[in-house]
């Protein structure tokens, strides 16, 4: 077993560094340093070395023409506000365009994110260098351009297949997750009409939501006690019960197992937003449920599911076991079925019966295997976004609060950026919301065993 | 007495029988009933969402009929026909991008390979429409927020940052035994021809898995959807269709045809899942032993 604490040892040991390309690169790797891809056309990796150099002509291009009035701008995040001008030729006011701030903040973001790029380029283009004049010293074989192409095919194939992925991640989830992060220590927000025009104001929001005097700061706590009771709940409840039926499926006595399993199933089928939407319209005031128990006489009020906070709580975790718990159910048969039957017959011989059978061998095994599972689902019902929100919108609000007494971190995260557009708080959430999660996965997940032992299976 | 310990046993035994058939029975029921009542709004004649009655009074096919013939409020097949196209393309950027992800992951050895793995699961830890704005504001930079392009940025956001979600498969390839890469390695493949000639072809459940997770992401998503098309109806997906069914203003008129609209969505996902019910299984729990 491996012991916190090792020395980590680099797995991919290589001469080829920017320290030794400084340091001991002849005069052509030196100039490669500040001009890209001289040390690979120099050693006839022509079009290696001008892709280098092209990149390179494309960034100090982009630079000049936007990218260093993009990082200018940052600091101030705009002042110019839109005004009237009088115009004489045509004799009409006409608006000057203004500054805006939620572009200028991305812009400059943007750029300094693409000048990270860029030096990682740089780097590599540096190594690259380095390394021709290296081996061309020793004489080695220097990979021609064809042969390079031929590499992604074969060892270099993470390079083919990562590419595109990659692109989408860098573009469409790192960039956009950066940008909303910045938001977070602006005042972009309705409050004092700060929509257009906003400034820098450190760390005011992260101080104004964990404060406990502000009425912002009351609902955080609020908001976020609901949602971890919210995740325990949903989780554990969801896991038992789905282990449980599993096993009362799979029992050799039961009948018709696949009826039953198809069943249950029937509902993952459905779109989740389908079933929910369904749902809530069924467990409104004057829905069919409340319509049919007064029509009887079972009951003479209508029931407040959604209206009275403990019964909406109560209702969104009962029906998230109507989603979830199919779920279970499919993951758990097929690990019941791995479980080695030789536990089971020696158990049966030692004389051990059912429900003993379950705590000693079923659920020590089962936990065993699906803690990863257990824990994804955790942090999954965190972000339990569709339940909450198309159920019971996160009612009961109370009025003159954003939260509502159902609202989770995310649907609130929601709330406060589409519907009140409070930005920088909705932004300031999400960053709690993920330093809650962080702090879960790293606890549990880096102590599990599939994620120590990764290997194990080869 | 022997005898009479394994009679009084075998009744014992056929009560915990019926017992549990009879709970599962009328779980079962539970599971069932509110898909059932769907289905029978679906076939209601009476307007409106408040009835008295479970069962309809009177059954019609009209409401499947007015939601695709009447299009001049909430056009329906257009909706369907916009996410028909962006799953396709979507199912099959991400399913690319999530096959490529996972076999790098699992099978290459590289400097980034840990690092990218930690990184993927610190943005998994993020709520996934925390930047939705943000989202909003790069594609507008980009021009894809308006008009015809919008289903192209749709499909963007779909399929885009997908690459993240490769652990199950990762999972599932780390399950094919290695001896098999290596001896074809020996006999001179590429990696390449490694991952096309043998680890796809034998991962099919898992393949399955990506395709309809990936195909169904457009159906079921509705806040991109909604924060992208904004008021733009032309390009709306179903779901934010239905979810307009149900507002206030159309409620009255559109409810039976929302349940038929819901029919309508569900069969097609309801019938690609259950004959995949057994890859999505395996694809979990990784099938390829031995």
């Amino acid at each position: 077993m491996k012991k916190a604490g090792v020395k980590k040892v680099n797995e991919f040991p290589t001469p080829f560094t920017v320290t030794n390309a400084v340091t001991k690169g002849n005069i052509i790797t030196k100039i490669s340093l500040l001009i890209m891809g001289l040390g690979n056309i120099a050693h006839k990796q022509i079009a290696k070395g001008i892709m280098f150099l092209a990149i390179e002509v494309a960034y100090i291009w982009f630079m000049v023409s936007s990218g260093i009035y993009n990082l200018s701008m940052l600091p101030s995040l705009g002042w110019r506000e839109q005004e009237k001008v009088w115009n004489e030729k045509k004799s009409i006011y006409e608006y000057t365009a203004g500054d805006q701030s939620s572009l200028i903040l991305l812009y400059g973001v943007a750029t300094l994110y693409l000048t990270f790029m860029f030096i990682i380029v740089w780097r590599e283009a540096v190594k690259s260098s380095y390394k021709s004049e290296v081996l061309a010293k020793q004489g080695k074989h220097l990979n021609s351009f064809k042969e390079d192409i031929k590499s992604l095919f074969d060892q270099n194939l993470h390079k083919l297949l990562l590419a595109a992925p990659l692109m989408g991640i860098l573009i469409f989830t790192v960039l956009p997750l950066l940008y909303n992060i910045s938001m977070a220590f602006t005042n972009y927000s309705k409050v004092n009409e700060h929509l257009v025009l906003f400034d820098w104001v450190g760390l005011a929001n992260f101080k104004k939501i964990l404060n406990f005097g502000d009425s912002i700061g009351k609902q955080f706590y609020s908001v976020l006690g609901w949602t971890l009771i919210w995740a325990i709940f949903a989780t554990a409840l969801n896991y038992i019960f789905g282990m449980i039926l599993a096993i009362i499926i799979n029992r050799k006595e039961t009948k018709a197992k696949g009826f039953w399993r198809f069943c249950f199933v029937l509902s993952i089928a459905v779109p989740q937003f389908v079933s929910l939407l369904i749902m809530r319209s069924m467990l409104q005031q004057t829905g069919i449920v409340n319509t049919l128990l007064l029509k009887y006489g079972i009951i003479d009020t209508a029931l407040p599911f959604f209206t009275d906070a403990t019964w909406a709580r109560v209702t969104v975790i009962v029906i998230n076991l109507w989603v979830g718990i199919p779920y279970t159910i499919l993951q758990v048969t097929g690990i019941l079925q791995n479980i080695p039957a030789e536990l089971y017959e020696a158990a049966k011989i030692d004389g051990a019966n059912a429900v003993q059978t379950f705590f000693k061998i079923t659920l020590p095994y089962m936990l065993f295997v699906m803690t990863p599972y257990l824990i994804t689902q955790f942090t999954g019902n965190i972000n339990n976004f569709n339940v909450i929100y198309l159920l019971s919108g996160g009612n009961p609000t109370p009025v003159d609060a954003t939260a509502g007494k159902t609202d989770l971190l995310v649907t609130w995260l929601y709330k406060l950026t589409v519907d009140k557009n409070y930005y920088n708080l909705g932004a300031v959430i999400g960053i709690m919301t993920f330093i809650v999660l962080a702090i879960v996965a790293l606890v549990t997940y880096r102590n599990t065993a599939s994620y120590k032992d990764e290997e194990g299976f080869m | 007495m022997s005898k009479t310990v394994t009679s009084g046993a075998k009744v014992r035994k056929t009560i915990v029988n019926v017992l549990v058939h009879i709970l599962l029975a009328v779980l079962a029921f539970i599971w069932v009933l509110p898909i059932f009542w769907v289905v029978l709004t679906s076939f209601r004649a009476e307007k409106g969402s408040y009835v008295t009655t479970f069962f309809p009074k009177t059954y019609t096919f009209d409401n499947y009929i007015r939601l695709f013939t009447d299009t001049s409020i909430l056009n329906f097949p257009r909706m369907f026909m916009n996410t028909f196209i962006i799953a396709i393309f979507t199912c099959i950027i991400s399913t690319i991008f999530v096959l490529s992800v996972a076999y790098c992951m699992s099978r290459m050895r590289f400097k980034m390979r840990k690092p990218f793995m930690n990184i993927a699961m610190i943005l998994g830890l993020f709520p996934s429409f925390m930047s939705m704005i943000a989202v909003y504001y790069i594609l507008k930079a980009l021009n894809l927020a308006d008009g015809a392009m919008i289903r192209v940025a749709l499909i963007i956001v779909f399929s885009a940052g997908t690459g993240t979600g490769f652990y199950v498969a990762k999972g599932f390839f780390d399950t094919i035994p290695k001896s098999l890469d290596e001896a074809a390695i020996i006999d001179g493949a590429t990696r390449w021809q490694v991952f096309t000639k043998i680890t796809v072809p034998l991962s099919k459940p898992i393949i399955v898995y990506t395709i309809l997770t990936s195909f169904m992401s457009p159906w079921i998503d509705f806040i991109f959807g909604k924060v992208i098309c904004r008021a733009d109806a032309q390009y709306y997906t179903v779901s934010i269709g239905l979810w307009k069914m149900l507002e206030k203003e159309y409620i009255d008129s559109w409810y039976t045809c929302f349940a038929a609209g819901a029919v309508v969505v569900s069969i097609p996902i309801a019938i690609l899942f259950l004959f995949t019910q057994k890859f999505y299984v395996e694809g979990m729990s990784g099938a390829v032993k031995g």
